[in-house]
C-alpha cells in the first residue's frame, strides 16, 4: 500500500560511489533503483497476499458491497434498516461521521476563539482559567477524555422513568437529551427556499455596497442588513404559510421516549470530548494570531479615523487570520480524523460500520482500504480547498 | 546502506519463508513446542485468566486438550486473547494454529472465510438479559428497546433478523470491548443485552446484584460454537476434531481424570482402544498412541471440564441441556474411537 | 509583596521628592483593581467567574477529599458520597502493571526509573554529547533486558504479559526513537530534486498523514497478517508498534522539512562550494541547524505521539488505559469511572505537561 520509505535514503548515498561522477546519471540510476525496489516489495506483499487469500479460499473484492447488511445502526440521518445493502449502511456511516465532524468543527471554531480571546484577557482571572483549561485538555489524550464523558453520562444521568426534566419538552436520561422540535409540515421547504433566496440576495447586496462605497465612498451596513434577510426571509414564509406551531414532543412509552429529537449519549459524548480537546489547540492558534498582529497596526488605523469595528474586520481579522487560518485547518482536520474514536464509544460513524462489515464478511483488506480512501478523501479535498483560499488570501497580501 | 539492509532482509524473509510453507500445522506445532490457541481474553466460564493470571475455561480446557493430544503435555500451549474482529485473521495468517473462541461455525464462515470448523464444543442459543424491574416475560414485548449487542458477532445479525421478523422497532448499542458493554448494560444505558446464553449467564454472573437480572426463556438463534481451523489442512482438522471428541467419548465409556489409570486394565475392547492400549487410533492421526489416555488424565473428560467451568457449581451455573450425552438427551456424540 | 513593604519604608522616609503613590493603585488592592476591575465589563466576569468557581470548587473538593474514600473495600465506596480512590488504591499494581508477573514487577519499575533517568539528563542541552548517545543505547538495551528477561538468571517474560504504563512508555520511546531518522530521511527525500523519489516520499506523507492513526492500527491488526507470507507472523506489540512508528514518521518529515526550509539557500551553496558531498553537506552543514531549529516542534510531535499510544486499546493491547478500563468493568469496582480515568489523566497530563513546558524553555533559550 505504501511506498517503501528506506528508499529515499538512497539519495543520502550517491557519492559513496565514487566512479560515477555524473550527478545526472547516478540520479537517474538512484530514481529506478528506487523504483525497482518498491516495486518489487509491493509486488511481494501483494503476491503474499494473493497467495494468502487463495490458500485459504478467502473471497474478495468488493461484491460484497451490494449484498444485504442485515445488521442495525444505531442512528442514522437516511432512512436505513437491516435489509439494506452494504454500501448503504457504509454511507450511513460516511454520513454520520461527517455529522459529527461538522458540527464539531463549528462549536470548535467558536469555543477555541472565545477561550483563545480569553486568553488574551486583561482580566487576571479569565485568563488565567483560559490557561488552565488549555494546557490540561492539550494534555490528556482524547481517547481518555472520550471514555471519561461517555462513562459520566450513563454512569450519573438516570433512566428514562426519571428522566430530568428541566423545562417542557426536554429530557435528559442516560438515553440521551431528547428534546421537542416543529412538527415536520410543507411550509419548511418554503422556509428553506426563502432562506436560499435571501442568500442570493445578501450576496447581490455585498456587491452593490461595495461599489456604491467605490464609486461615493459612503458605507453601508451590510452585515446588519444580510442578516435581518437572513432571518427575516424564512420568518416572513412561515408567517405567511399560517404560522405553525405544532411541537412534535417527545412522550415516554414503553422503554424509550417516542418522538421529538434525539442526541445520543454516544454522540454526545464524542461531541463534547473532540470539541473540548480540538479548541483547546485552536485557542493556541487565535491567541497566536492575534499576537502576531503589532500593536502599531491598530493604532495606525487608529490614526486613520476608522471606527474600532471595522479595524476589526479591515485591518486586524485579514492578518491575523493568514496566520490563523494554515494551523487551524490542520486541527480541524485533526478533529475529522480524530472522529474515527468513535468506535471505541459505540457511536456508529464510517469506521465503527466498517469494522463491523470487516467481521460480517471477513474481508479486512477491502474493509481498512475503505477506511483510508474515505479519509484521504476528507483530507485531499480540504487541502485542495485550502490551497485555493490561501492563494486568495496571497493575493489579498499585495 | 539502509536500502541494502532492506534487500538483504527481504531476501532472508523470501527463503525463511520458503523453508516454511511446505509444513502442515501438526509438524509446525511439533516442531516450535507448543500449541498456539486464540481465545477470548473477556468470557467468564470460556476464556479468561483469574486473578493470578492462570487462564480458565471451557475453550481454553478445550486448547489443553490439543496440546495434550500432541504433546502428552497440558502445559505446552500458549493463549492469545483475540478481539471478535481479529480472530478469523489470526487463523488465517498463522499467528494461532486452533480457534477456540466461542466462534459460532456458520456457512459463510466455513466457506467463504477459508476456515475448518470441527467437533462443536458447546451448543449455545441467543437470548435476552433483562433488568427484572423493566417487568417483560416475554421477548415479543420488548418494542422500542435499546438494546446491548457485540458488533461483528452473528448475534448481532440474530438480533437484527429477530426484531425485523416480529415487526418490532428496536435501538442497538454496539461497544466493541466485552467488558464495556457489561458497564454500560449495568449503568442502564440498554434495556436489554442480548448474546449467546452462555455469555449472558456470564454477564449475570459478574452483574452488581446478579439476582436483579433474569434471563429470558426465548431462544432466538442456534449457535453451535465449535474450535476452528485453516482450510486445508485435514491432518491438523483430524487432530484438533478427535481431540475434543476424545473427551465426549471418554464420558460416553465412564472414564474420568481419577478413574482413567484403573480403566487402562479395562477389558472393554472399546475402552482399550480408546485409551491405546491396543494401538492404531493414535498412529492413524500421527499421535502417541495414548493421546486420550493423556487428555482424560491431564484436562478430564467433557463432563468433568463442563462442570468446571461453566456447570452448576460455578457462578454461571447452566444445566447441561443440549450438551448432555446424546444419552441423557442432549447432543453430544461421539463416533467410535476404532 | 514588595512593593508593599518599600511604600512603607517610603512612608517611613516621608521624602518630599518621593511622592507614594495612592495606596489604591499599588500593592493587592491596585493589583486587584488593575487585573480583575479595571472597566466595568471586566468587573461583572470577574464576579461571574467567582460565582462559578464558589458553586463549582467547594463541592468538587467535598467531593474528591473531604468525602472520599482511600483505602475502602468497593462495597464501603457504594455507601460513600464522595470519590472512590480506594479503586486506585486497590487495583494499583494491575492499573500500572498489567499482567506482568506480580514478583517481578521490580523490572518494569526499574526500567521506567532508568527511562525517567535518562529524560533529566538529556534535559540540559549541555549534556548533549555523544555520551549521552551512547548512554541512550545502553539504557535501551537494559530495558529491553529487565522486561523480556531470559539473562542472569531473570526468568523470561512473554510480550504479551507487558502491559500498563511500562507497554505505554514503549510504545512511545521506541516509537519515537525509530521514527526520528526515518522521518528525516522522508524529509530529505521530499526536498530532493530527483522527481522519483521526492514524489514518492510525498505520496507517502501525505498517504500517512491523511488517514487516522486508528486506521493503520486496524491495518496492522486486521490486515497486516496477510501481507506476510505463510507461516511468518508479528506479534501483537511489535506491529502496532510499527504503524506508530510508520505514523509518527510523517509527521516527523513535516516538522523536519520547516527546519531544512528555514535554513538560507547560502548555506547549501556554501557546503556545495567548499567540495563537500550531498552526504557529508547534509551531515556536517545542513541538518545539525535544521534540526536545532525544529527541536520544539518535534517535541510536539513526541508529546502527541505518547498521548496517540493510548489509541491501542481500540485494537485490545493492554496499555495503560486498558488495564484501567479493565479494573473498572470488574463487577466491584463498577461505578468508579470517573475517579480511574482522573487518576490516569493525571499521569498523562504530568508527562505531556513536562515535556511542553520543556519545550517552551528550550524555545526560549534557542531564541537567544
Amino acid at each position: 500500500m505504501q511506498p517503501e520509505p528506506i528508499d529515499s535514503s538512497i539519495s543520502i548515498k550517491p557519492e559513496s560511489i565514487p566512479f560515477w561522477n555524473d550527478p545526472d546519471k547516478r540520479a537517474i540510476f538512484f530514481q529506478v533503483t528506487a523504483l525497482i525496489v518498491v516495486a518489487v516489495i509491493g509486488y511481494y506483499l501483494f503476491s503474499n497476499t494473493q497467495a494468502n487469500l487463495e490458500r485459504q479460499s478467502i473471497a474478495t473484492g468488493f461484491g460484497f458491497m451490494q449484498k444485504e447488511a442485515s445488521f442495525e445502526i444505531g442512528e442514522s440521518m437516511i432512512s436505513y434498516s437491516a435489509a439494506d445493502t452494504y454500501a448503504k449502511a457504509l454511507f450511513v456511516g460516511v454520513l454520520n461521521s461527517l455529522k459529527v465532524a461538522f458540527i464539531g468543527i463549528v462549536l470548535t471554531v467558536i469555543l477555541g476563539t472565545f477561550i483563545g480571546i480569553a486568553r488574551l484577557s486583561s482580566n487576571w482571572l479569565m485568563s488565567k482559567l483560559a490557561a488552565i483549561y488549555i494546557e490540561v485538555f492539550q494534555d490528556v489524550p482524547v481517547l481518555l477524555q472520550l471514555f471519561f464523558w461517555y462513562a459520566i453520562f450513563y454512569e450519573t444521568l438516570p433512566s428514562p422513568r426519571q428522566a430530568i426534566h428541566p423545562m417542557d419538552g426536554v429530557f435528559l436520561t442516560n438515553r440521551g437529551l431528547v428534546f421537542a422540535v416543529p412538527e415536520s409540515h410543507p411550509i419548511h421547504k418554503y422556509m428553506l427556499i426563502a432562506f436560499i433566496i435571501g442568500c442570493t440576495g445578501v450576496f447581490f447586496l455585498k456587491q452593490w455596497a461595495r461599489k456604491r462605497q467605490d464609486e461615493t465612498g459612503r458605507s453601508f451596513p451590510v452585515i446588519r442588513v444580510s442578516a435581518l434577510i437572513l432571518l427575516g426571509m424564512p420568518c416572513l414564509a412561515w408567517l405567511a404559510g399560517g404560522a405553525p406551531s405544532a411541537m412534535n414532543t417527545p412522550v415516554l412509552s414503553g422503554f424509550n421516549f417516542v418522538g421529538g429529537a434525539n442526541i445520543s449519549p454516544e454522540f454526545g459524548a464524542l461531541l463534547l470530548g473532540l470539541v473540548l480537546y480540538t479548541a483547546a489547540f485552536v485557542a493556541e492558534i487565535v491567541r497566536a494570531g492575534i499576537q502576531s498582529v503589532s500593536h502599531g497596526q491598530s493604532e495606525a488605523a487608529m490614526s486613520l479615523g476608522l471606527k474600532p469595528g471595522m479595524i476589526l474586520h479591515l485591518v486586524i481579522l485579514p492578518q491575523a487570520l493568514r496566520v490563523i487560518i494554515p494551523p487551524l485547518t490542520s486541527q480541524l482536520l485533526n478533529l475529522t480524523k480524530n472522529s474515527s474514536l468513535a468506535i471505541a464509544i459505540g457511536y456508529p460513524d464510517f469506521v465503527s460500520v466498517a469494522n463491523t462489515t470487516i467481521n460480517q464478511t471477513g474481508q479486512a483488506i477491502e474493509g481498512v482500504c475503505l477506511i483510508m480512501v474515505v479519509y484521504l478523501f476528507f483530507s485531499l479535498s480540504t487541502s485542495v480547498f485550502m490551497n485555493w483560499y490561501n492563494k486568495k488570501m496571497a493575493l489579498v497580501e499585495r | 546502506m539502509k536500502s541494502l539492509k532492506v534487500l538483504v532482509a527481504a531476501a532472508m524473509v523470501l527463503m525463511f519463508a520458503a523453508s516454511l510453507c511446505m509444513a502442515g500445522t501438526l509438524e509446525d506445532v511439533k516442531a516450535k513446542g507448543f500449541v498456539t490457541v486464540g481465545v477470548n481474553g473477556n468470557l467468564f466460564g470460556f476464556g479468561m485468566p483469574d486473578e493470578k493470571g492462570v487462564w480458565k475455561g471451557l475453550d481454553v480446557d478445550t486448547g489443553r486438550a490439543i496440546a495434550t493430544a500432541v504433546f502428552g503435555d497440558a502445559s505446552k500451549v500458549k493463549f492469545i486473547p483475540l478481539t471478535a474482529v481479529q480472530r478469523f485473521t489470526a487463523l488465517q495468517s498463522k499467528e494461532i494454529d486452533v480457534l477456540c473462541r466461542n466462534a459460532t461455525q456458520t456457512l459463510n464462515r466455513d466457506t467463504a472465510l477459508g476456515l475448518d470448523f470441527v467437533q462443536v464444543n458447546y451448543y449455545d442459543g441467543q437470548g435476552f438479559l433483562i433488568p427484572k424491574k423493566l417487568g417483560v416475560n416475554n421477548a415479543k414485548e420488548l418494542n422500542g428497546a435499546s438494546v446491548c449487542v457485540l458488533p461483528g458477532t452473528t448475534t448481532e445479525l440474530n438480533a437484527a433478523d429477530y426484531f425485523r421478523a416480529n415487526n418490532l422497532t428496536w435501538k442497538p448499542v454496539v461497544i466493541e470491548n466485552t467488558a464495556e458493554l457489561q458497564k454500560a448494560f449495568f449503568a442502564g444505558r440498554c434495556d436489554c443485552m442480548t448474546s449467546d446464553i452462555s455469555q449472558l449467564a456470564g454477564t449475570r454472573a459478574v452483574a452488581p446484584n446478579p439476582a436483579d437480572y433474569i434471563i429470558l426463556s426465548e431462544v432466538i438463534s442456534k449457535e453451535p460454537l465449535a474450535p476452528a481451523v485453516r482450510h486445508g489442512d485435514n491432518q491438523w482438522k483430524d487432530v484438533v476434531h478427535y481431540a475434543v471428541l476424545a473427551m465426549i467419548n471418554a464420558e460416553e465409556l465412564g472414564i474420568d481424570s481419577k478413574n482413567v489409570d484403573e480403566m487402562l486394565k479395562d477389558k472393554n475392547p472399546k475402552v482399550q482402544r480408546f485409551l491405546g492400549v491396543s494401538p492404531g487410533n493414535g498412529k492413524a492421526l500421527g499421535l502417541d498412541e495414548n493421546f486420550a489416555y493423556n487428555i482424560i488424565k491431564q484436562v478430564g473428560n467433557y463432563g468433568e471440564v463442563f462442570e468446571r467451568n461453566v456447570g452448576l457449581n460455578t457462578s454461571l451455573a447452566l444445566k447441561r441441556g443440549l450438551n448432555a450425552l446424546w444419552t441423557n438427551g442432549g447432543l453430544m456424540y461421539s463416533p467410535p474411537f476404532k | 509583596m514588595s512593593e508593599v513593604l518599600s511604600n512603607n519604608n517610603n512612608s517611613i522616609h516621608d521624602d518630599a521628592d518621593n511622592v507614594k503613590p495612592p495606596i489604591a493603585s499599588v500593592g493587592i488592592i491596585g493589583w486587584i483593581r488593575h487585573n480583575l476591575f479595571n472597566g466595568p465589563i471586566n468587573s461583572i466576569i470577574t464576579l461571574a467567574i467567582l460565582y462559578i468557581l464558589w458553586k463549582v470548587v467547594p463541592p468538587f473538593v467535598n467531593w474528591a477529599f473531604i468525602e472520599s474514600m482511600w483505602t475502602s473495600s468497593g462495597a464501603e465506596c457504594q455507601q460513600a458520597d464522595g470519590a472512590c480512590w480506594s479503586v486506585i488504591y486497590a487495583n494499583f499494581r494491575f492499573i500500572i502493571f498489567g499482567f506482568f508477573p506480580h514478583d517481578q514487577q521490580w523490572r518494569p519499575l526499574v526500567a521506567m526509573i532508568l527511562l525517567v533517568t535518562l529524560l533529566l539528563c538529556s534535559q540540559n542541552r549541555n549534556n548533549w554529547k555523544k555520551s549521552l548517545a551512547y548512554a541512550w543505547i545502553i539504557g535501551l538495551v537494559i530495558m529491553g533486558l529487565l522486561m523480556k528477561g531470559g539473562v542472569l538468571g531473570l526468568p523470561p517474560i512473554e510480550s504479551s504479559q507487558w502491559s500498563g504504563l511500562p507497554l505505554t512508555m514503549l510504545l512511545s520511546v521506541f516509537g519515537m526513537v525509530a521514527a526520528y531518522p526515518l522521518g528525516i530521511v522522508l524529509a530529505l527525500g521530499r526536498r530532493s530534486t530527483m522527481p522519483a523519489i521526492k514524489s514518492l516520499c510525498v505520496i507517502y506523507i501525505e498517504l500517512i498523514r491523511g488517514v487516522p492513526l486508528i486506521s493503520l492500527l486496524f491495518m496492522s491488526s486486521v490486515m497486516f497478517p496477510l501481507f506476510l507470507p505463510e507461516g511468518l507472523t508479528i506479534n501483537k506489540i511489535l506491529r502496532a508498534q510499527i504503524a506508530i512508528i510508520l505514523f509518527t514518521a510523517a509527521y516527523v518529515a513535516e516538522v523536519v522539512r520547516g527546519g531544512l526550509q528555514a535554513i538560507p539557500k547560502g548555506q547549501y551553496e556554501a557546503a556545495e562550494a567548499i567540495g563537500l558531498n550531498y552526504y557529508m553537506k547534509m551531515r556536517l552543514i545542513i541538518l545539525p541547524q535544521a534540526l536545532k531549529v525544529v527541536i520544539p516542534p518535534t517535541v510536539g510531535v513526541l508529546i502527541s505521539a505518547f498521548k496517540d499510544t493510548s489509541l491501542v486499546v481500540i485494537i485490545a493491547l493492554y496499555d495503560l488505559l486498558k488495564t484501567t478500563q479493565s479494573t473498572i468493568s470488574n463487577p466491584k469496582w463498577m461505578g468508579f469511572s470517573a475517579e480511574a480515568y482522573i487518576f490516569i489523566a493525571l499521569i498523562y497530563f504530568v508527562c505531556c505537561y513536562a515535556m511542553s513546558s520543556y519545550s517552551r524553555r528550550l524555545e526560549r533559550e534557542l531564541d537567544k
